[in-house]
C-alpha cells in the first residue's frame, strides 16, 4: 500500500457548501450567465449550471465547483480561509472611501474664446470680468481643499477657458504650494485648457510648478474645427502647437487630451484613434456626450442614442487592439477603468462608476461665483438653472455645512446602488456606478429608473462586451489584463 | 556534482570528546594565531605554520602533512574534495571520521537543513521527512553562525519545517540578524505555524534586516494543494499564516513546484494570487528536481516542461500583467517560451547544476540555469535543443 493518499481522498465533501453573496445576469442570447461576487470576481456560467450552484447539486469535482470556489462564491470545509480573503478584497475596494475628496476643481472663469455649440458649462464672452473667481473665493476654496483628510490632493482649474484667468491659477499653485509645506499632502496641479492662448510663459510656470495640462481634441482637424468654432477657425491648429510648444517645455507626459463625440464622431472612430496616435498619444478616452450645458439645449444629445455610441465604442475598442497586436501599445482609458474595477481588488477611484456616487466625497467643484457643487456635471446644470446639487457657498457656508448639506447625503444615500431596484440584483453592479446626477438630469429622480436609463443601457452593453472579449480573445485578455493593472 | 559530505581516509589527534567540531579552512600561513587556533590548515607542500587546530591534505598528497607540529590533529580528505578552499567551513566528526562542508565561500546560495521534521509529507519533497529528533541540526547551526564570514551575501534556512522549533527558530534569526547584519536570509517553509498569530508576532518582532519566507502554494483549490502536500487543512492555515505574515508587513515568497499535478491550474492559482495575495513579494515557479520522493511519484508528476510551455506563459503573464515579481527556476531556456525567458533564473546551486550534450554550441547556454544532476540522471525534458539567435540558413551553397 502506498504512503500517499489519492486526490479523491483530500478532494471528497465534508459537508455540502455553503453559498456566499453573489448576483448573475443573462450574458447572451446562447443562455449563459454572468455571476459577480461581493468583490467583483466573475464568472460566466450556462444555465443548467447556475441552477446546479443554487440548489447546491454541483458536483464538488467539477471544474465549475472549483472555479467558484477560488473565486470565492461559496465555500466548504477545505476553504475556511474563504471568508478572510474575501472580506480582504472587499476592505480593499473601498479603502479609498474613508480618504474623502482628493479631486478639487475650481472653476477660475466661465469666459472662453471659443463658441463651441455642445459646451457643457455654458460659457460667457470674453471680456466680462464678471465671470471671474476672486482671489478671496479661491482663498476659502483652499481652506476647503485641505480641510479633505486625503492623503492625495488633485487640483483642477476649469472653465471656460482656464487660461483667460491665469494670474488667478498663478495666485492659488503659489497659494497652495505653501499651505502644504506644512500639510504634506501628495499635491497635484492640473489645468484643463483648449490650449489656444496659451504663452511661453505660462508653460515655463507649469513647468516649474509640475502642472498638467488636458486638453480638447476631437479627432481630425475638419471634424475638430467644426465642433470647436472659434475666431480665425482655428481651434484644431492651435491645440496641436499648444500640444507641442507644452510637451518640449513642461514634459512629453505632462499633456493629456480629452475628445468629446458628437454625431459627426460616430462614423470617425478610426480616423478619431489615428489622430491621437498620430500626435503620440499612449491612448485616449472614448467618451459618451453627456446631457448637460449647451449639449442639451442645442439638442446635440437626441442626435445619437446610447445603442449607437456602443457600436462606435465597440469599433474604436477593435481598432485599439488591432493597434495593440500589431505592436503599436495604445490604452482606451474608459476600457482601462472597468478593466480595474472588474479584474482587481482595486477601485480606479473614476467618479462616473462609483457607489457610494463619487460626487462631492470624490470629486468637488468650487465655482467662480464661490457655490459648491457635488461634481462638474452639477455646476453644468446648475448653468441650465437647476440648482439640486448645489452644495452651499464658500461665502456663508462651513466645511460641514457642505459637507452635511442635504443636498448632498440625500442624493449620495438614494443612490446607493447596493440598495436600488434593479442595481441591487444586477451582476453589473460592483462595476458600475450610482450617477445620481445624471439620473436627476435626465429622469428628475436621483435613483431613476434604469429600465430607461441610457446610462444602464450603455454601461451594461460595455461591461457584456469586454466580459465577451475575456473568455474569447486570448490576445485581448493578455492586453486588458495590462491596461486593468496601469 | 560535488560532494559536500564524505569521510576521511585518515583523521588522527582530535579530541574524542568533542564530537562535532566546525574548522574554518585556511590557506593563510600568515593567519594570526587567535584565528588559526580554531581553523584547519590545508597543507600544498610549502612550509606549514604551526597553531592551527587541524592540518589537512588530499590523498595522494598526503606527505606534505609531515611538516605539520607533531601532536597536532591531522585528516586526509578524499579525492572528491579537491574543490575545498579558503573560507569554506567543515563540520568535522572525529568519532565517525567524516566532514561535511557546512559553508561554501565562493558561492551565493548557502544552505542550511535545520529538522527534516515536517507535517507535510509532498509527492515531490528532495528531503522526505524523517520523524527522528533531529536538534542538533540547529544546535550545529547555532553554533555556525558565529563562524560565517561578514561579507556572506546570502543564507537559506530549509527543513523539514524549520518552524516547529518555535521561539528556537526565532531566536536562531535573531541571532543571524545580530551576527550577520549584512547577509540576506531566506527561509523554506509551509507557513501553517504563522496561522497561530502569537507566532507570527514573535516572528515578526525579530525585525530582520533582510529576511524572507519562501511558502509553497500549489494550487487554488484546497483539496489539490492539500493532495500535493499530503496533509488535511494545510491550504487553509497556509493561507492563514501567509495573511498574518502580510499583515505584520513580512516579506513572503510563493513557491509553486510545476509538475503534472498543478500544471493544470497554474493559470488559475495565478489569478488567485493577483486577486487575493497581491501583496506578496514574490513568486517563484519551480521546474521539478527529480530526487526523493520524485522519484516513486515520477509517473504521477512527469509532464515534459516543454509540453506545457504555453500554460507556463500564461501564468507567468498574469502575474507580470499584475505586477507581481515572479521568477522561473529550474527550467532551461530552450523549453520556455522566448516571452518567459526574462523571467528564468539561473537558480540551481553550483554544486548541482549540469548540462546536456544537446546543449553544446547553445547560445543561450551563459544564461541558462542548465540541469540538476538528478535531472541529467533520471528525467528530462526530450526537447533540450541548442538555441540559435541568429537564424542559420537553411541550405547551404558548397563549393563543387
Amino acid at each position: 500500500m502506498s504512503r500517499f493518499q489519492s486526490i479523491e481522498f483530500y478532494q471528497r465533501p465534508t459537508t455540502t457548501y455553503q453559498l456566499l453573496p453573489f448576483r448573475f445576469t443573462p450574458l447572451n442570447e446562447r443562455g449563459e450567465y454572468v455571476v459577480t461576487n461581493l468583490a467583483g470576481e466573475h464568472l460566466v456560467l450556462p444555465g443548467d449550471r447556475l441552477r446546479a450552484l443554487v440548489r447546491h447539486e454541483l458536483p464538488h469535482t467539477s471544474s465549475e465547483y472549483l472555479g467558484l470556489r477560488a473565486r470565492h462564491f461559496l465555500c466548504d470545509d477545505s476553504s475556511k480561509s474563504t471568508p478572510d480573503l474575501l472580506a480582504l478584497k472587499i476592505r480593499s475596494r473601498y479603502r479609498r472611501l474613508a480618504e474623502f475628496t482628493g479631486l478639487h476643481i475650481f472653476v477660475v472663469t466661465l469666459r472662453c474664446e471659443h463658441s463651441c455649440p455642445y459646451c457643457q458649462v455654458s460659457r460667457q464672452t470674453g471680456d466680462t470680468e464678471a465671470f471671474d473667481m476672486s482671489r478671496t473665493t479661491a482663498d476659502k476654496a483652499l481652506e476647503f481643499v485641505f480641510r479633505s483628510p486625503s492623503p492625495a490632493i488633485k487640483i483642477e482649474f476649469q472653465g471656460g477657458e482656464s487660461l483667460l484667468n491665469f494670474s488667478l491659477i498663478r495666485y492659488i499653485v503659489e497659494r497652495a504650494e505653501a499651505i502644504n509645506h506644512q500639510a504634506k499632502r501628495n499635491l497635484q496641479f492640473v489645468i484643463a485648457t483648449n490650449l489656444a492662448v496659451v504663452t511661453e510663459e505660462m508653460l515655463a510656470f507649469c513647468r516649474d510648478h509640475r502642472i498638467n495640462l488636458s486638453t480638447s481634441l476631437d479627432g481630425p482637424e475638419d471634424l475638430h474645427n467644426k465642433n470647436r468654432p472659434r475666431p480665425g477657425k482655428n481651434s484644431y491648429q492651435r491645440a496641436l502647437d499648444g500640444i507641442e510648444r507644452a510637451r518640449r517645455i513642461v514634459g512629453r507626459d505632462s499633456v493629456s487630451a480629452l475628445m468629446t463625440t458628437t454625431a459627426g464622431s460616430l462614423d470617425r472612430v478610426r480616423e478619431i484613434i489615428d489622430t491621437y496616435v498620430g500626435l503620440g498619444f499612449t491612448g485616449m478616452f472614448l467618451r459618451p456626450l453627456s446631457p448637460y450645458g449647451f449639449a442639451v439645449k442645442t439638442n446635440a444629445i437626441a442626435a445619437y442614442g446610447a445603442d449607437r455610441w456602443v457600436k462606435f465604442y465597440k469599433e474604436g475598442l477593435d481598432y485599439i487592439l488591432s493597434l495593440n497586436n500589431a505592436g503599436i501599445p495604445f490604452r482606451e482609458f474608459y476600457t482601462s477603468v472597468i478593466l480595474k474595477k472588474m479584474l482587481t481588488s482595486d477601485d480606479p477611484g473614476f467618479v462616473d462608476l462609483m457607489s457610494p456616487a463619487g460626487i462631492a466625497i470624490k470629486g468637488i467643484v468650487y465655482n467662480y461665483d464661490g457655490a459648491v457643487y457635488a461634481s462638474d456635471e452639477s455646476r453644468m446644470l446648475a448653468e441650465m438653472g437647476d440648482q439640486t446639487f448645489r452644495l452651499g457657498s464658500l461665502a456663508n457656508d462651513s466645511y460641514e455645512d457642505v459637507f452635511l448639506s442635504d443636498a448632498l447625503l440625500n442624493p449620495l444615500e438614494e443612490s446607493f446602488a447596493g440598495s436600488v431596484p434593479m442595481c441591487d440584483e444586477c451582476a453589473f453592479e460592483p462595476y458600475c456606478g450610482a450617477e445620481p446626477v445624471f439620473h436627476h438630469t435626465v429622469q428628475g429622480d436621483f435613483v431613476g429608473r434604469k429600465a430607461e436609463s441610457s446610462f444602464c443601457r450603455r454601461s451594461m452593453a460595455v461591461f457584456r462586451h469586454l466580459i465577451e472579449l475575456l473568455r474569447s480573445d486570448p490576445d485581448a485578455k493578455r492586453i486588458f489584463l495590462r491596461w486593468a493593472n496601469r | 556534482m560535488l560532494q559536500l559530505a564524505g569521510e576521511f581516509t585518515q583523521l588522527d589527534g582530535l579530541a574524542p570528546s568533542v564530537q562535532r567540531q566546525h574548522f574554518r579552512i585556511s590557506t593563510n600561513p600568515a593567519l594570526p594565531k587567535p584565528l588559526a587556533s580554531e581553523a584547519a590548515f590545508l597543507c600544498r607542500g610549502a612550509a606549514v605554520p604551526s597553531g592551527f587546530g587541524l592540518y589537512l591534505a588530499h590523498e595522494g598528497d598526503q606527505e606534505v602533512l609531515e611538516g605539520a607540529p607533531t601532536g597536532s590533529p591531522k585528516g586526509v580528505l578524499p579525492i572528491s574534495a579537491v574543490y575545498l578552499c579558503d573560507g569554506d567551513i567543515l563540520r568535522v566528526s572525529s568519532t565517525a571520521k567524516s566532514y561535511r562542508v557546512v559553508f561554501r565561500r565562493g558561492t551565493r546560495h548557502q544552505s542550511i537543513l535545520l529538522t527534516e521534521r515536517c507535517n507535510h509529507y509532498c509527492l515531490m519533497c528532495s528531503q522526505p521527512p524523517r520523524d527522528e529528533q533531529d536538534d542538533w541540526l540547529i544546535e550545529e547551526t547555532e553554533r555556525l553562525i558565529p563562524l560565517l564570514p561578514l561579507d556572506t551575501l546570502e543564507l537559506g534556512f530549509t527543513g523539514g519545517e524549520p518552524t516547529i522549533y518555535g521561539e528556537r527558530l526565532v531566536n536562531l534569526l535573531r541571532l543571524t540578524d545580530r551576527l550577520l547584519p549584512y547577509t540576506s536570509v531566506h527561509l523554506l517553509s509551509n507557513g501553517r505555524r504563522f496561522a497561530d498569530r502569537k507566532f507570527a508576532e514573535a516572528y515578526a518582532a525579530v525585525q530582520h534586516h533582510d529576511l524572507m519566507v519562501g511558502i509553497p502554494v500549489y494550487s487554488d483549490d484546497p483539496g489539490r494543494h492539500n493532495y500535493v502536500v499530503q496533509a488535511e487543512g494545510a491550504f487553509d492555515e497556509t493561507i492563514a499564516g501567509i495573511l498574518n505574515l502580510k499583515l505584520l508587513r513580512q516579506r513572503v515568497e510563493i513557491r509553486v513546484v510545476v509538475h503534472a499535478q498543478t500544471i493544470d491550474r497554474l493559470p488559475t492559482l495565478a489569478e488567485f494570487i493577483a486577486r487575493n495575495l497581491l501583496f506578496v513579494d514574490h513568486v517563484a515557479l519551480m521546474g521539478l528536481e527529480i530526487t526523493g520522493f520524485t522519484r516513486g511519484n515520477l509517473k504521477k508528476l512527469w509532464i515534459d516542461p516543454y509540453d506545457y510551455k504555453q500554460i507556463m506563459e500564461e501564468a507567468v503573464e498574469i502575474l507580470a500583467a499584475y505586477r507581481v515579481p515572479v521568477k522561473v527556476y529550474n527550467h532551461q531556456l530552450c523549453v520556455v517560451t522566448p516571452q518567459v525567458r526574462e523571467f528564468c533564473v539561473q537558480s540551481i546551486s553550483d554544486w548541482k547544476n549540469e548540462y546536456l550534450p544537446e546543449c553544446t554550441g547553445c547560445d543561450l547556454r551563459a544564461q541558462c540555469g542548465g540541469f540538476f544532476s538528478s535531472q541529467v540522471k533520471y528525467r528530462h525534458s526530450d526537447h533540450i535543443t541548442a538555441q540559435r539567435l541568429i537564424p542559420v540558413p537553411l541550405a547551404v551553397e558548397t563549393a563543387p
